[in-house]
């Protein structure tokens, strides 16, 4: 079997075959995130919600926020595949463009998504 | 210029779940941001979160909350059914899956208007 | 059961219009014989293509009532109302040379640039290779080498649209099916030529191919299995 080495030209399709991967790898963590996030929504959102119900179950939980630390970070890496795709087929926009946008959406999520689970699992908020 | 296909050629199941997985997901990647953010605000005391948690009690919002329940719902058993058409070994487009991705969907979506209305 | 057949055909090219006109109804009766008897006693300038006419050939492929088919294999009683009425246009994401003739040069230029060649290593003079019928490889294979190349998944797949460099189901699907052909050399750049999103990971799984084609083959599956094998080799370099 002759041992061919890419050339220059197939870089690009080598990149999008990764992110598809990674893309389809975050789903599975997301499908079962998604399934015990569901389960506790239906349990907390019982009764109506507060600051107080809520933080109470989650300021200084670690584990809880390691959860939704990996839950964020799947999110990151899942989302802007799908939305770089609607942008391409949908939108008009080219595969630079969607790129940009992808990678911005990414940080965005990033970002404030590990700022949130900061914000309630860090101890000792001021009431 | 070439002739494109109209709405006949997409009127079968699969491609209603292909519609129903990218729009629920769209829905979704457009909330998270939002949902980050009014989290974020527990960063300022639980006051400040309080003050965005008030929102939650107006029916609107409760109603949103439920459809985007629904629409992650939807878009987990739409994804679950792809992953195992892509990475299993399947013989066809299992679109009795489809069904069941619906009726998971409907159950979630009942467990949850129980508990945000009762 | 009306007597008449209203029947819309598409004349001109990508831009153009409907015609309309009224065929007489037979008992037994096909969209081909109907374009056929157009052509014969209605309008000589129409333009189409058949060959076989019994299902073997793929020629006749065109979009009815706005979906893909072969004409010479879809009764008028399959397809038409109780209204009669008949919608005859080209097959969808390819150039209209003229009415319901494509140009399918595109079709299978993308057949090439995925690969969709054998390459072998044995010549007239070695011995033949001996292939296990009952092995995965080979029911893989088997599953999808009937493609006869008609267009019909091309024409009905989204993706062909909304992409212009997307390879398609019929490429992918034939690819797939040399990728499981043991005795194929030229793997590791078939894989590279149908990965990316103009290859096998624009695939949505909208399933338009498997719904339409007309010899039930699923380049839905065949995709899947080319992303399974791409990424794979992706991932731990090896492309």
């Amino acid at each position: 079997m002759s041992a061919s080495t890419p050339d220059a030209t197939h870089a690009p399709a080598i990149a999008q075959a990764r992110r598809w991967y990674w893309q389809r790898i975050s789903a599975m963590v997301l499908a079962l995130c998604v399934l015990i996030h569901l389960a506790v929504m239906v349990y907390a959102v019982r009764g109506g919600l507060s600051a107080a119900e809520i933080l109470g179950r989650t300021q200084g939980n670690w584990a809880f926020g390691a959860f939704y630390a990996i839950f964020v970070v799947a999110c990151a890496a899942h989302v802007p595949v799908g939305v770089a795709n609607i942008a391409r087929e949908w939108w008009g926009l080219g595969e630079r463009a969607a790129r940009a946008l992808s990678l911005a959406l990414a940080l965005l999520l990033l970002v404030t998504g590990l700022r949130a689970v900061l914000a309630v699992v860090a101890p000792g908020g001021a009431a | 210029m070439k002739r494109r296909s109209d709405s006949r050629a997409r009127s079968h199941p699969a491609y209603w779940a292909f519609l129903m997985h990218r729009l629920s997901g769209l829905g979704l990647a457009l909330f998270l941001p939002l949902h980050f953010w009014a989290l974020g605000q527990a960063l300022h005391g639980a006051a400040a979160l309080d003050r965005f948690l008030k929102l939650a009690d107006l029916p609107l919002f409760k109603a949103a909350e439920w459809g985007l329940v629904v629409l992650l719902a939807l878009h987990m058993m739409g994804g679950v059914r792809l992953l195992l058409i892509e990475f299993g070994n399947v013989r066809d487009l299992r679109k009795n899956w489809i069904a069941g991705a619906v009726g998971f969907a409907a159950a979630a979506g009942i467990a949850f208007a129980l508990s945000l209305w009762t | 059961m009306t007597a008449t057949l209203e029947v819309k055909v598409w004349r001109g090219k990508s831009q153009g219009g409907f015609s309309a006109y009224a065929v007489p109804r037979q008992g037994s009766q096909t969209v081909l014989d109907v374009v056929t008897h157009i052509q014969r006693h209605l309008e000589p300038t129409l333009s189409y293509r058949f060959a076989c006419r019994v299902g073997m050939c793929g020629s006749c492929a065109m979009t009815v009532n706005g979906l893909a088919r072969w004409t010479c294999r879809t009764h008028v009683t399959k397809v038409v109302g109780n209204d009669g009425r008949l919608e005859i246009a080209p097959l969808a994401n390819l150039p209209v040379i003229k009415d319901l003739a494509t140009d399918m040069t595109e079709f299978f230029d993308k057949w090439a640039r995925a690969k969709g060649q054998f390459k072998g290593t044995r010549s007239r003079h070695d011995d033949f290779e001996r292939i296990e019928p009952a092995s995965a490889e080979r029911v893989a294979a088997n599953a999808g080498i009937e493609c006869i190349g008609c267009g019909v998944c091309h024409a009905s797949c989204d993706v062909v649209a909304w992409r212009p460099d997307y390879l398609g189901p019929a490429a992918l699907n034939r690819a797939w099916t040399l990728v499981n052909d043991v005795r194929d050399v030229n793997q590791a750049e078939r894989l590279r030529a149908v990965a990316g999103d103009a290859g096998c990971h624009a695939c949505h799984t909208q399933g338009s191919c498997t719904e339409r084609c007309p010899k039930q083959l699923a380049p839905t599956l065949a995709i899947a299995g080319l992303k399974r094998k791409v990424a794979k080799a992706a991932v731990r370099g090896e492309l």
